[in-house]
């Protein structure tokens, strides 16, 4: 039983590269579509399965199979109503979905594990997930909004400043809670990990002019990509290694073509320098 | 230390990965960025697998996160349905002839 399954996410994950490898090509595309979504199913069925031979409680089951009937309702439907120009908001939404699974994820976990014996690596995994998918949630809502033209573009030096201060918080928290010398526990810690990063997400997206939305969206698509593949890290699922770190190094590799194509850098994108860059650019 | 020990496959899988990803998609023409990135962002909806996971093993009367749970499968489900749909949708205007 275990080799089948096994092998069912080795097949998901060749599914996977598969898909991928076919949608770059205009012609194989929507075949590649066809064969990731399955992959996707099999990944999908597969987990029940491995979990059917073990005891859960029934209550768990039906909210799972409820949550992913009314998912799978709901994003049929947006699909199928959005128009052809509302499609980049659409990903980012679904984006920022990713995102949110992948923070909640982190939360669980944490409020289930023995802090006392989970291993350090594990922990820096966990919050590596958290951090990645918070900031993919909240900056790809904003990315939404700012599409769809409801929020406005604020450059201003507080938010800029903000959001480097924030992400410095972001990096030095975890050192100093391992270090011991903030006393609070370890679920405490990831609750407030989680709102630092949604704020940073925020902040993040906010000072980027609104025609470099494309590119953010990639870019937080790989965030999700990367967030994903530290989850799978944790439950070392190999389905979901390999589909996180797929779509993380396709998603940046995809960035930096889209900046190429719009003749500017990454860093100019990302950065505070927008207005100059601007200037020169036009 | 013991971390690495135990997980050095996965890191060599990662590894991989890595430059397979990349690989894949390096010769991806401009005008499929789009569908890609959808596409891309679809398959990263593999999530919900770790979701399901968590969600097994949470115990019945725990119902902080057995909400949270629920939430986490139902956003994931979101993220891969919508994805391939969208991307679906997306490509249907690339078929030749129509």
């Amino acid at each position: 039983m275990y080799a089948i399954i096994e092998v069912g996410y080795l097949i998901a994950t060749l599914s996977f590269l598969g898909g991928l490898k076919f949608m770059s090509s205009p012609k194989k595309a929507k075949t590649g579509n066809l064969i990731a979504a399955m992959g996707m199913v099999l990944a999908v069925v597969l987990t029940f399965v491995a979990a059917l031979t073990a005891t859960v409680p029934y209550t768990n089951l039906i909210i799972m199979l409820l949550a992913i009937a009314i998912g799978t309702v709901i994003g049929k439907r947006l699909s199928d109503k959005v128009e052809m120009t509302g499609m980049p908001q659409l990903v980012s939404l679904f984006n920022a979905t990713g995102g949110g699974c992948a923070m909640l994820l982190g939360l669980m976990e944490a409020n289930q594990m023995d802090p006392a014996t989970t291993i350090l690596g594990n922990k820096i995994l966990l919050i590596a997930g958290l951090i990645t998918g918070a900031v993919a949630l909240t900056g790809s809502i904003i990315a939404e909004q700012k599409l769809a033209g409801k929020v406005k573009d604020r450059r201003s030096k507080t938010v800029i400043f903000s959001a480097r201060i924030l992400l410095g918080l972001m990096l030095v928290l975890p050192v100093l809670y391992f270090f011991g010398i903030i006393p609070i526990s370890f679920i405490a810690f990831m609750y407030v990990l989680a709102t630092i990063a949604m704020i940073y997400g925020v902040l993040f997206v906010l000072p980027i002019g609104g025609a470099d939305m494309p590119v953010v969206i990639s870019l937080l698509n790989s965030i999700t990509g990367i967030a994903t593949a530290f989850a799978g890290f944790v439950y070392g699922n190999k389905a979901m290694i390999a589909g996180g770190i797929f779509v993380g190094a396709a998603g940046i590799l995809l960035t930096l073509l889209m900046c190429k194509a719009m003749n500017r850098s990454l860093l100019k994108v990302l950065a505070g320098t927008f207005k100059k860059s601007k200037n020169g650019a036009v | 230390m013991d971390f690495i020990n135990q997980h050095i496959q996965e890191i060599y899988f990662v590894i991989f990965c890595v430059f397979i990803g990349i690989e894949v998609i390096s010769n991806v023409p401009a005008i499929l960025h789009t569908p890609l990135m959808s596409g891309a962002n679809a398959i990263s909806g593999v999530i919900l697998v770790g979701a399901i996971i968590v969600m097994l093993r949470v115990p019945e009367d725990d119902y902080l996160n057995l909400t949270l749970g629920g939430i986490a499968v139902f956003l994931g489900t979101l993220n891969i349905s919508g994805g391939f749909f969208v991307t679906g949708r997306m490509l249907k205007m690339f078929s030749p002839k129509k």
